[in-house]
This record gives C-alpha cells, structure tokens and sequence, in this order.
C-alpha cells in the first residue's frame, strides 16, 4: 500500500550488467523463468491515477486515520499521536499534489490532531489532571463511532438482499388479474368542466372589476328616473343585457333595494305574467335626498 | 377444508400476489369459507416451509409478511440468469444507510458527526428513491432538520423481519479500559494517574 515509496527505474541496462545484451534484444520479455528479469516491464510502475483511486476511496479523515492505525496494527485506545499525524500529514500533502479536491473535513482534522498533540505536551499537574481526560479521548471516541458503522455497513452489505442473493418467486396465472381502471375521460368532459371553472373564474373576474363602476346607488336612481312619469314599465326593460352579469344583478338589487324602500311597487297581472314595475304612489323623500351624495363619481357611467 | 387445500391455497396464492402476503392477508382470501384462522394458516405455512426443506425455493419471512424466494445457496447459478450485474453500493452509500438504520430517527448532521464528511445528496436521494427511507419527522430545533428512518421496504429488500434483526453494532470499548495505557506517555506518576483518570469517568475520586 505504500505507493508513494515506489520508485521508477528509468535505465534498464544499467540494472543489471551481468545480462546478455544481444539477447536481450530478441527475447527480453520470454525468459522469466529461466533468466533473471533483466528489464522492468512498465506496466509495473503505479501510475498516479492508480494512487488517486486508492486516496479517492477513503470516506473522509476519519476513514483514513482509521485505515493508517489499522495498517500498522497499532491500538485505537492508544495512537501515537505524533506519528500518526506525520502519516496523515503526508497523504494529505499528496493528495494535494494531486490535486484531488480536499474536503475541509481533512484540514480540520489535520488541525485537531495537531491541537491534541500540542496539548499532550502541555505539563500537567496532579490538580488538572483530574479536570481534564486524555486530550485523545474525544478523538478516540469518534474513531470508535465510525468504525462501529464502518463494520455495521458491511454487515448491512453482507445481509442476503433481493436482486443479489434472493428473487422473489412468483408463477404465471391464467387468472384475469382485476385491474383497477381508472375511468376513462373524454376530451370532451374536461372541455365541459374547463367552461365551467372559466365561466366561473370571468364572474369573479366582472365582479371585481366592475364594482368599481357600479354602483347599486346609482342604479337605483336610473331605475327611479325610468319609471319617474308614473307608468308601468315592463321589468324585463330595465335591464341591459349588453352590461353582463354584473351589471344585470345590481340592476336587480336596486331594484330589490328600492322596493324595501318603498320607492317603487311591482305588480304582475296573472299568475307567470310579465312582472310590470312603477313608481310607489306615496312619495318617501329621505332616501332620494341621499342619493346623490352617494355616489359622485358614478353619475357619468 | 383439508390442511393440504389450505397449504395449497397459501402456496399459490404467495407465488400469485407479486409482493409478501401477511397471514392476515392471507386469511382473508378464506373469508368465505369462514372455516380458517389465523393458526391455521401459522401451521399450513409451517408445513409448507418443512416441505420446501431441499428445494431451490424456501418461504421466508420479512416485514411485509410471507414470500417464496430463491435460495440463497442457488444465488450464483440464478443470477446469470441475467447478464447485467447486481448494482454494488458504494461504501458512503452504505455507511449512510447503516446510520439511518441503527440509529433512526437521525439527522442529516448526526450522520455527518459520526462519518467526519458532508452527506451527498445524491446517496439520500438514491435511498429514497429505493424507498429504503424516508422522512418521518422534524427535529425540534432551530431550522427543524428532517429526521430519516428506514422504511419496510428496506427490511423486506434486506430480508428482514424487524429492524432488531439487523446485525448487531459492535461494542465500544469503555474508556476505563483505555486510561492505565493512555498515562503511558506521562512516565513519571503512573499509579496516582491513572486513579485521577478514572474519576473522570465518574466514578469517585477515591484511591485504587
């Protein structure tokens, strides 16, 4: 695993001077066996790929102390610390001269290891030590933690999963199996339905757009000057249809409004008749006094 | 009804259904009959599980309830059945999982406490994806980070029946343990050191 030990030997000749150098020529790779390996074939040397893959595979500094201890069969529960972080100092340098991405986590831990090994030195007296836990004991806690989930996630790897280890079984069959369909919907439903939520949606949109103009005040007062001569005037005439919705259902409430009032009187001459409207036969002046002060701003419409 | 219909029954029905059968389930396919209960299905699958002792399927058990798998000992022949290869997990992928597992409900930032490196995205979003887990709270706390925990998917996928079943974490080592060697550096005072050290671990302060 020490890859950054290996070395390339770059001159093949000067290897070995006891070989054969004609020979060597014609058959340099064949004779392994019988004669000493005179010329180092290259696909021996590591490229720096194959170092980037093995530092690519370590899951953080937690898991490359760990891989550093266990490497040198040393005891989690006493690291010594000063070399272990010369070690990881190292890969940490080659890494980057690799220039693999370093995760912060790396430098924080280079930076912790080095805090504990600068406390380590600090002298202590009878009194502190009892204040205080080995400077090692946090790091040595979570090195502990992570391995427990290093080895749980093997052990997770080696339960007997689907799809690696085990299939469900199953067997055709003849039987129809019930499928729940959905029902079926014609385009031209949702166009029905759409028209609904449109025409809904413009009467919200004409309602608020146009109370603004309308005013049921002032539409009361257009309705009493139509039927100001005293005539009977048809209840149909009073509306204009050309004004929507809106429009028509303040005109009713004015005309509802007024009726409460008492301004105006609705008769109807047989039963599903027209509805014929006229002026109230008993003047009330209060509510016509106040009619135009409220509403100035509509007087035009 | 015959104990051999019921095995019957049991046997077809967990090869027909695609996915595992809790006895209940399967109780309820006899409903009209009214004539079985719950043991009775419990000692017909019983049964059944005796006579596929040396077949190349057996009955298994996992938290979705029944199912009739392969053999596990027949997994290398089976599995050429299909030529693309079983997808491998990686180890981040996995130690991640193992976290949620034994330690559900947990944070994103406990998982990162314990690993010492940023969880990925993309391994969270894989393991939901497999519906392995899944969010099943929000801790009480500034910013109310979710809560991951694993899901019966995943214990049916792992063939397990409950999350207990899962193999057991290893124990750490009690830090007493490591104090007499931990003092090895400090030479000078060995004895009395090594009681101070262990009052920190709360147990008294008294000589050894």
């Amino acid at each position: 695993m020490a890859k950054p030990e290996l070395k390339w030997v770059p001159t093949p000749n000067d290897a070995d001077p006891s070989t054969d150098s004609p020979a060597q020529g014609e058959t340099p790779f064949a004779l392994v066996q019988g004669q000493p390996v005179t010329q180092l074939p290259r696909d021996l040397y590591i490229p720096p790929q194959a170092l980037e893959v093995f530092l690519e595979a370590f899951e953080g500094p937690l898991d490359l102390l760990l891989y550093l201890i266990r490497r040198q069969n040393l005891d989690i529960l006493d690291i010594p610390l000063a070399d272990i972080t010369k070690q990881y100092m190292t890969y940490i340098e080659l890494m980057q001269e690799l220039q693999l991405e370093l995760a912060g986590e790396y430098m924080l831990m280079a930076a912790t290891l080095a805090e504990i090994k600068s406390r380590m030195l600090l002298p202590r007296s009878g009194d502190v030590i009892s204040e205080e836990a080995d400077p090692r004991a946090d790091l040595v806690r979570r090195l502990q933690e992570y391995e427990r989930f290093k080895q749980a996630a093997e052990s997770i790897d080696q339960l007997p999963r689907e799809e690696r280890d085990t299939w469900a079984a199953s067997a055709a069959t003849d039987l129809r199996r019930p499928q729940s369909r959905l029902p079926q919907i014609a385009l031209q439903e949702m166009i029905l339905a759409f028209r609904d939520v449109v025409s809904r949606a413009a009467m919200f949109q004409h309602h608020h757009v146009q109370r603004e103009r309308l005013s049921v005040r002032a539409r009361m007062t257009d309705v009493l000057a139509a039927v100001d001569g005293g005539a009977f005037l048809d209840f149909v005439q009073l509306f204009k249809p050309e004004e929507g919705r809106t429009g028509v259902t303040v005109t009713f409430i004015a005309i509802l409004e007024l009726m409460r009032e008492g301004l105006i009187e609705m008769v109807q001459t047989e039963p599903y008749g027209p509805l014929y409207v006229r002026a109230a036969q008993t003047p009330h002046l209060r509510p016509v006094e106040g009619e135009p002060a409220d509403n100035p701003t509509e007087q035009d419409s | 009804m015959s104990d051999h219909h019921i095995r019957n029954v049991i046997e077809a029905s967990l090869l027909a259904a695609d996915k595992p059968m809790s006895i209940s389930e399967i109780s309820e396919l006899f409903d009209e009959d009214g004539l079985t209960d719950k043991a009775q299905i419990q000692t017909a699958i019983d049964a059944l599980a005796l006579e596929y002792g040396d077949r190349g399927i057996e009955l298994r058990e996992t938290a979705s309830g029944w199912r009739i798998q392969i053999r596990q000992s027949y997994a290398r022949e089976i599995s050429r059945l299909w030529p693309e290869r079983p997808q491998k997990y990686s180890r981040a992928l996995l130690e991640t999982l193992a976290l949620i597992a034994y330690r559900q409900p947990i944070t994103r930032a406990e998982i990162e406490s314990v690993r010492g490196v940023a969880v990925n995205p993309n391994i969270v979003k894989t393991l939901m994806e497999r519906e392995w887990i899944r969010v099943v709270g929000h801790r009480d706390v500034p910013g109310h980070p979710e809560l991951l925990g694993t899901t019966r998917r995943f214990l049916d996928y792992f063939g397990l029946r409950t999350i207990d079943e899962l193999p057991p974490l290893a124990e750490i080592k009690q830090m007493i343990d490591l104090n007499p060697q931990l003092l090895l550096p400090v030479a000078e005072v060995p004895d009395t050191d090594a009681v101070v050290v262990a009052a920190d671990s709360g147990e008294g302060d008294g000589p050894a």
